[in-house]
């Protein structure tokens, strides 16, 4: 990273410092200097808008636990109380849980941009496994803090996740038991999630930094998927992509300021503004927006321990994505196949998303099933296969040549051999 | 200073030796795998607090049982009790319902052990097990759907028992699972009757 920099110091104070601790060069070869290449498109805005996102939750989540109690007997009343007696509590509050839904809808974004412009092959697979790492400590934060109010659905929603533990053989019932605390969910757990809550996201922190440094070791995808070839065919992050990334996520934050000022509840459920109530389950329990694709899945399989197998293999296959997609060429704009393939899994995964909001019952569990099967078909059958049965469009010669040419297309002269990617 | 050499070459050839995989193990190897190993043992001795330290403590150990009045509850009536944080349904149960639990054959039952805590482990789904003894009007179980943990609703599903709103679950008259992702039936806790109206849990 800090080998991109151009950085030399002037002053004596920055001489000093820099023999010392060469952090100016550090950060100036990251995020000044850094070559990134010419074309990004703003799908490639969504990393900044993700760290943004990230500080956002963790400013607001910081200034939030200065006023909430997390005990069974006082947490509720402490986030009524946050929403009516604090100042600007209401704006925190509203901020912080409406923040959790637009982390999920940029790492979403994210993911798919990955998926598409295949940023997950060679040399990038690190990256790619340290994001699907940030992917899985962003779910259990998010499933912590949607149990720190105490409501109904907190609570439930608690009970039906800790269960899934259960279903491991042998050890279930003991790890189930030693994850509550107790015999069922109770203070021992809401302390404990609370604890982990507040730690988890310095941790998606400490995996950010290594997923950033993975990518600035390889250098970034870019739409074409080529690497560039020469100095033509990148430009220094700062002003280019600092100004791009500045401008999308404004973009964004009006898009969270709508939600956050103007529907507040729109993601949430009614439900959890009853307090918890271990006798009572709510008539129909669903999580999160965000968690409804594989909860979906969990739901399809009519065996509890496949059912939990299934879900959490639906996440793990990602980790050996890199090693399923046999396909030489990177980016999907050149594969004219795979680029349907992956708008039918596309909308194959908000399908599943949409059924997982639907009772559990008749017509929507053989949906459920048909969905889940090509979930995993799209990984263990399309994308091997593809790389076999697919022939790819020319690939440009380099970067500049595609911009040149205008994108995407199949320049004169362009270079067919899938090896030079 | 030779004398200090050859010293130092011994010393040189020693460090190798416990490196090389040919050579045979050295004093040097024992000392060094003794030392990871009392290292380990030492570390995984200061972790297990760690761990246990989230298991159940002693006052959520501390087992309770409650008395339970019924002599209120008519047939066809049930109620819940709390029980150890978790919910406990009593239901008087109707003739029809009764009727309908025992001419269920064993071989129809996803489940075809009785999940009764105050009968030994193998015994069977019947209805007369899944009752209370010689009161088989009486049906007395942990209200929680043993999928994945949702309080089921009385007197609905399929069967006319109970019913899981969470996961689809369908439950019969005798709280054994008929159909649905729940694995097994809703567990019968241990309790008895210390009068005829009054039943003691746990």
């Amino acid at each position: 990273m800090a080998g991109h920099s151009n950085y030399v110091p002037q002053s004596a104070a920055a001489k000093w410092l820099e023999s010392r601790l060469p952090v100016i060069s550090l950060v100036r070869g990251s995020f000044v200097d850094f070559p990134t290449p010419k074309n990004l498109n703003y799908w490639w805005t969504f990393g900044g808008i993700l760290a943004i996102m990230l500080m956002a939750q963790i400013i607001t989540g910081i200034v939030l636990v200065m006023h909430y109690t997390p005990s069974t007997g006082a947490a509720f009343d402490s986030v009524e109380h946050i929403m009516r007696d604090v100042n600007f509590g209401w704006m925190l509050r509203y901020l912080h849980t409406n923040g959790a839904s637009m982390f999920f809808i940029a790492v979403y974004i994210h993911i798919f941009r990955g998926l598409y412009y295949g940023s997950y092959k060679a040399p990038r697979e690190i990256s790619w496994i340290l994001g699907v790492i940030i992917f899985l400590i962003m779910m259990g934060t998010a499933f912590m803090g949607y149990v720190l109010p105490w409501g109904q659905m907190s609570f439930w929603g608690a009970t039906v996740i800790t269960n899934l533990f259960s279903a491991i053989p042998l050890v279930g019932e003991a790890i189930r038991t030693w994850l509550w605390g107790g015999f069922a969910v109770d203070n021992p757990t809401l302390n404990r999630f609370f604890s982990l809550h507040y730690l988890l996201p310095f941790m998606i922190l400490g995996v950010v930094i290594l997923h950033v440094w993975a990518f600035h070791t390889t250098g970034n995808n870019n739409p074409t998927g080529v690497q560039p070839k020469s100095k033509k065919d990148t430009l220094p992050f700062h002003p280019y992509y600092t100004i791009k990334d500045l401008f999308a996520i404004v973009v964004f934050l009006i898009f969270f300021s709508w939600f956050a000022f103007y529907v507040p509840n729109y993601m949430g459920h009614p439900d959890n503004y009853i307090e918890a109530n271990p006798l009572v389950t709510p008539a129909h329990i669903v999580p999160e927006w965000y968690f409804l694709p594989f909860y979906a899945i969990l739901r399809a399989v009519p065996d509890k321990l496949g059912g939990v197998l299934a879900m959490f293999g639906a996440i793990a296959i990602l980790f050996v994505l890199p090693w399923l997609d046999t396909s030489k060429v990177r980016s999907g704009s050149y594969r004219p196949l795979f680029k349907q393939f992956f708008w039918i899994f596309a909308a194959n995964a908000v399908a599943l998303g949409y059924l997982g909001a639907m009772p559990a019952e008749g017509v929507y569990v053989i949906l459920s099933q048909i969905c889940t099967v090509y979930y995993f078909a799209h990984f263990l059958l399309i994308l091997p296969l593809l790389g076999f049965m697919e022939k790819p469009l020319p690939l440009p010669a380099s970067i500049s040549e595609a911009v040149l040419k205008g994108g995407s297309g199949s320049p004169a002269g362009a270079v067919a051999a899938p090896d030079t990617k | 200073m030779r004398a200090f050499r050859h010293r130092l070459n011994r010393f040189r050839e020693d460090a190798t030796l416990a490196h090389s995989d040919t050579a045979e193990p050295t004093r040097r190897d024992f000392l060094y795998i003794a030392t990871g190993a009392m290292g380990a043992v030492g570390a995984g001795a200061l972790a297990w607090p760690f761990i246990d330290q989230m298991n159940p403590d002693a006052s959520a150990l501390a087992l309770a049982s409650i008395e339970v009045d019924v002599s209120a509850v008519e047939e066809g009536q049930s109620i819940t009790v709390k029980w150890r944080g978790k919910p406990v349904f009593i239901r008087y149960r109707t003739e029809t319902e009764i009727n309908e639990a025992t001419s269920v054959p064993i071989g129809d039952l996803p489940d075809q052990l009785a999940r009764n805590s105050n009968l030994p482990d193998g015994a069977e789904a019947t209805d007369a097990n899944r009752a209370a003894e010689g009161m088989e009007q009486w049906l007395v179980q942990v209200g929680i759907c043993t999928h994945l943990g949702c309080v089921p609703l009385g007197s609905s599903g399929d069967f006319g028992g109970w019913f899981c709103p969470c996961h689809g679950s369908h439950y019969d008259t005798a709280g054994r699972i008929r159909k649905g992702p729940a694995p097994e039936n809703l567990l019968i806790p241990p309790f008895e009757f210390v009068s005829d109206t009054t039943i003691k849990i746990g």
